[in-house]
């Protein structure tokens, strides 16, 4: 692991990305800038812009639309930067990965570093995965 | 007068079919040459509510559903025409309902029927180098949107 | 709560490089805006298509990962459209049930909207509180169901769960506090000059507007459009219960807030009803269905946003022929056409708020130069920043 990793870990700026979703994971990460469960606590603040972010939090299938625009948002992102893959759907497609508009999920087009299923996972199990994550970094 | 009796009395002799599934649930089959007076009928002079347009592909032919509401009765009065499969094609009801204009794309892009003198005829929820041919919700088509016959 | 944190909340993107086409373009003319497209598609998942596949039981659990938010309205459509086919009535027990969950969940949806409208104005601590009630709503749908989302209550013939009489007083005195907090909300925006001045006259929408579109739901209502499916056509317990249609009559975006923070109100009496009519009660929750015979059928539902639509057809056989699903947005979204043109760019942000449009719809709009369509002046998070701007100013007024 090097420094500029170490360096990283006391204050990660996340970015949420969305392949084509029903929205509950991502209503789900909002809900952990709740006071409830206060991601901020970890040092974690969600940013506004790819330019910004070490962590990119991605849900929903990768939707055929899209394909080219998560692309761009993973070249703008600054490196190194971590891909977390949220929900059933960011993970294999779920119940949507037959379909024809399917062109993820998200571990075909760019490089998956963590995976929190569910359906959708609960604000715990999301910062459950991020502690995760930042044990790995470690 | 019931809607059922209404609606007969004003599209007369343009329909060619009715189901009354129940007095909430009313069919009204029409042909395509009629749609553009009948939805005006239904929707101005009726002041049905506009709800959507469904296309269904029955292999040897299409069929689209225009389903309107009438809140007053809780009843969906729904016009059926049916399309020849070679070459599909039915006139647009955008300068009768302005918001129909993107369900008939949709249609268009899913089922290959052509709206003539829709304003707009282009790709809507898919990729505009989708391939064509390739209509996702024709029966010939898979789940995954490859051909099979 | 702590405001002294500075919180950024992403609700759009901004993409100066992209050149693919945004889910709503906006193209202006100085401070206003003179045109509007909608692109629409980047949350297309063939669920329609997948339908088909899928045995008339597994539909449901498919139907409802459709919108996150309302997750219940579809499997409610969906069902009541397969018991309009079948032509059966479900029994009294299973029609509260499923009345408790469509408006606990109508609360959740309105409550996160009015977090999020208060967070595109500059009202962030509106925004946690709301969230923060919500929280409750979601800890009781847990209880009740399982998941605080996706509940996969719904079946055809009635519910797949029931609610179990110990946990009735549990979810009373959440409503009880509930009840309290939607009324301080209401009033906080009714009585609040800044947010009169903000948003009354602000992306009107006439009754005309509303026939031309098909718009429904609140954004109806707000225009002194007289509808609502659970009175028209009505369906489950609603007949069975006394409430109100909430409507006003301007059509702008305060009277679609209002609209919604009385409609919480009526759901918590509808749900306590319901409560009362189920308790202690040991009775059915479905009605056995073993096959669909040919046919077709209709069901809508008054999902929060408005009329969610289903039609069905089946060709007797396990599997839907097909299945035709119209969400309430489809038809208010393109209501931008008339409420945002010849509106200031600032308040784009709330008037697309006012139509309680998909939280991703929003990651996807741009504001484009009408002189020159290539050149984007904003991305999402600008027209926010914008919006929070003129509520400050407005608020300095005062």
């Amino acid at each position: 692991m090097n420094l500029k990793m170490k360096a990283l870990k006391k204050s990660l700026w996340v970015y949420h990305l969305s392949g084509g979703s029903c929205n509950n994971c991502d209503i789900e990460i909002l809900d952990c800038l709740t006071p409830r469960f206060d991601i901020e606590r970890f040092g974690m603040v969600l940013v506004g812009s790819p330019r910004h972010a070490d962590v990119l939090l991605c849900t929903g299938i990768v939707n055929k639309k899209c394909v080219e625009r998560i692309k761009e948002v993973y070249t703008q992102t600054a490196k190194p930067c971590v891909v977390v893959a949220i929900g059933a759907c960011a993970c294999s497609g779920g119940i949507f990965k037959d379909g024809y508009q399917m062109a993820g999920p998200f571990n075909k087009i760019l490089p998956v570093d963590i995976y929190i299923p569910g359906c959708p996972p609960k604000p715990e199990a999301i910062l459950a995965g991020i502690v995760k994550l930042l044990e790995k970094l470690k | 007068m019931t809607l059922f009796d209404t609606i007969k009395e004003q599209l007369g002799c343009m329909i060619k079919d009715t189901k009354l599934h129940n007095e909430k649930r009313i069919y009204i089959t029409v042909d395509k040459q009629d749609i553009k007076e009948c939805a005006d009928i239904i929707f101005h002079r009726l002041d049905g509510r506009y709800i959507i347009a469904s296309a269904i592909d029955n292999c040897g032919s299409f069929e689209i559903l225009y389903h309107f509401g009438f809140d007053r009765y809780g009843a969906v009065v729904s016009l059926r025409v049916f399309l020849e499969r070679e070459k599909p094609e039915i006139s647009s009801l955008t300068d009768i309902i302005p918001g129909i204009v993107y369900i008939e794309r949709e249609i268009w892009e899913l089922f290959g029927i052509s709206f003539t003198g829709h304003p707009g005829l282009k790709h809507f929820l898919l990729r505009d180098d989708w391939p064509e041919e390739k209509y996702p919700l024709r029966k010939n088509i898979t789940t995954g949107g490859d051909i099979c016959e | 709560m702590n405001n002294k944190k500075k919180v950024v909340v992403p609700i759009g993107p901004y993409h100066p490089l992209l050149e693919e086409p945004e889910f709503f373009a906006l193209y202006c003319e100085g401070e206003k805006v003179v045109d509007l497209e909608w692109q629409a598609g980047y949350n297309h998942r063939a669920i329609e298509k997948l339908s088909e596949g899928k045995h008339w039981d597994q539909v449901t659990f498919l139907v409802e990962r459709i919108c996150g938010i309302c997750s219940t309205s579809h499997p409610f459509a969906y069902c009541n459209a397969v018991e309009d086919l079948l032509g059966i009535s479900i029994p009294e027990k299973a029609r509260y049930i499923r009345c408790i969950i469509a408006e606990m969940e109508r609360i959740h949806s309105h409550l996160l909207w009015t977090g999020l409208a208060g967070h595109f104005l500059g009202y962030n601590t509106l925004f946690m509180w709301a969230w923060k009630y919500r929280e409750s709503i979601l800890d009781m749908f847990e209880m009740i169901t399982g998941n605080r989302n996706h509940y996969a209550m719904f079946k055809i013939g009635g519910v797949r769960r029931d609610i179990e009489d110990e946990d009735i007083p549990v979810l009373r005195k959440v409503l009880q506090d509930i009840k309290g907090k939607v009324d301080m909300l209401t009033h906080a925006v009714l009585d609040d000059p800044v947010l009169a001045a903000r948003l009354k006259g602000v992306g009107v929408l006439t009754k005309e507007h509303i026939k031309n579109f098909g718009a429904v739901g609140p954004v109806a209502r707000a225009s002194g459009v007289d509808m609502d499916i659970r009175r028209d056509d009505p369906y489950a317990a609603y007949s069975m219960m006394d409430w109100k249609v909430s409507k006003t009559e301007n059509g702008d975006v305060f009277d679609k807030a209002v609209v919604r923070l009385l409609e919480c109100m009526e759901s918590i009496k509808i749900i306590e009803y319901s409560l009362k009519a189920i308790e202690g009660s040991k009775a059915e929750i479905a009605t056995e269905v073993r096959e669909i015979p040919p046919g077709e059928g209709i069901g809508h539902h008054e999902a929060p946003r408005g009329e969610c639509f289903h039609y069905v057809r089946s060709d007797g056989s396990n599997r839907p022929v097909r299945h035709k699903i119209k969400a309430p947005s489809y038809t208010n979204i393109p209501t931008f056409k008339a409420s945002c043109v010849g509106q200031m760019i600032a308040d784009v942000a709330i008037i697309l708020a006012g139509v309680d449009p998909c939280y991703c719809c929003t990651e996807r709009l741009a504001v484009y130069d009408a002189g020159n369509k290539k050149k984007q002046m904003y991305g999402f998070s600008e027209l926010v920043e914008m919006s929070r701007r003129k509520t400050q100013q407005i608020k300095q007024q005062f």
